[in-house]
């Protein structure tokens, strides 16, 4: 019976694997990272990007090369064997997400109610 | 209907096996088509799973560093405070261990004992730099009188950098140890399978600092 099985089946693969793409894939990973850093470091004084687009440009920037990292230093992609891991990772980003977002939101109302000698900004 | 059609027919509604749904597949042991997954994939995959769990605590620091990162009590600001200069050679260091920590696992991969050694002795060194380049950072601050009790801002600050440190300083004690068990145990299984989880570690806290040097130096010393 094994030996009908379809050559399809993949085996589930751990983080950062058996290097299929060898040095070729850590070399595009760090030129795409420096350069992303590179980016990131440029517009930070305003000049090239409009000035209150900036943190959204270095959000963007900062996802990007995390996601550069996953891929090419960790090696976790899309395919079918990395299921489990992919999985895993979505359920950690959404705690990250809940527990950034739900505490700057809280705080920061918690904040705006606050009588003014108690806020703050210039306190503690 | 002989085994082989069975195959046929579910790999065409569910090619990759997603649900493990082929029948042969549900009587083998762990319901994988070969039996339980290899100790390397037990093991990567338990690993990732730490390394989520600590970047969920970093998101914690993240979170109080953003609620006080404008409680600075009349005292000095990021932007007194911050050297981008400095921000850049410490992010250079780490993104070329992270790098060199990869050649690592891929002369490792080739069973090139020397070469990995030199690469991990690479890596270590590019670590440490980076954490020398924070000490002093941090030194000068504390001798400025901008040490972690002068206000909320400087507590989050040196609590947040400071755990990254932290596990810069225990990751290059990691490496030592494993720069000995390669040198003295060979590329035994057990040996390779430590290998693998401090590489996902060290790339893991690379990651870590990208947010951190973003969040943290360029938001900070923003106009």
């Amino acid at each position: 019976m094994t030996s009908e099985t379809p050559a399809t089946l993949e085996e589930d693969t751990a983080p950062g694997g058996e290097a299929s793409s060898g040095i070729g894939g850590y070399l595009l990973g760090l030129g795409l990272a420096a350069g992303l850093t590179w980016l990131s470091f440029a517009i930070a004084d305003g000049n090239i990007v409009w000035g209150p687009g900036v943190p959204a440009a270095l959000l963007a920037f900062a996802v990007a090369q995390m996601g550069v990292h996953l891929v090419f230093f960790l090696h976790i992609t899309t395919g079918p064997e990395h299921t489990n891991n992919v999985l895993a990772l979505v359920f950690g980003i959404l705690i990250v997400a809940l527990v950034l977002g739900g505490s700057l939101w809280i705080m920061s109302h918690l904040n705006l109610m606050m009588p003014d000698q108690m806020r703050m900004d210039g306190g503690f | 209907m002989s085994a082989a059609t069975t195959a046929a027919v579910h790999s065409g509604s569910d090619p990759y096996k997603i649900g493990h749904s082929d029948e042969q597949a549900s009587q083998s042991t762990g319901h994988g088509e070969g039996g339980p997954a290899s100790k390397r994939v037990v093991v990567g995959f338990g690993f990732w799973i730490f390394l989520l769990s600590d970047i969920v605590m970093f998101a914690a620091f993240f979170a109080a560093y953003a609620v006080l990162a404008s409680a600075t009590a009349g005292g000095p600001g990021p932007r007194q405070l911050f050297d981008l200069r400095n921000v850049q050679i410490e992010t250079a260091c780490l993104l070329l261990s992270s790098f060199s920590c990869g050649l690592a696992t891929i002369a490792a991969e080739r069973r090139h004992r020397v070469t990995t050694q030199v690469w991990l002795i690479v890596t270590g060194l590019l670590g440490a730099c980076f954490l020398g380049l924070e000490l002093r950072e941090f030194s000068t601050m504390i001798g400025e009188g901008a040490g972690p009790q002068r206000s909320g801002f400087l507590s989050a600050f040196f609590a947040l950098v400071g755990c990254h440190g932290v596990h810069v300083t225990a990751g290059l004690l990691w490496l030592g140890t494993m720069m000995a068990q390669l040198w003295f145990k060979g590329f035994k299984p057990h040996v390779l399978r430590r290998l693998l989880c401090f590489s996902l570690f060290w790339h893991a806290l690379d990651i870590i600092w990208v947010a951190l040097f973003t969040v943290v130096y360029i938001l900070g010393v923003r106009p």
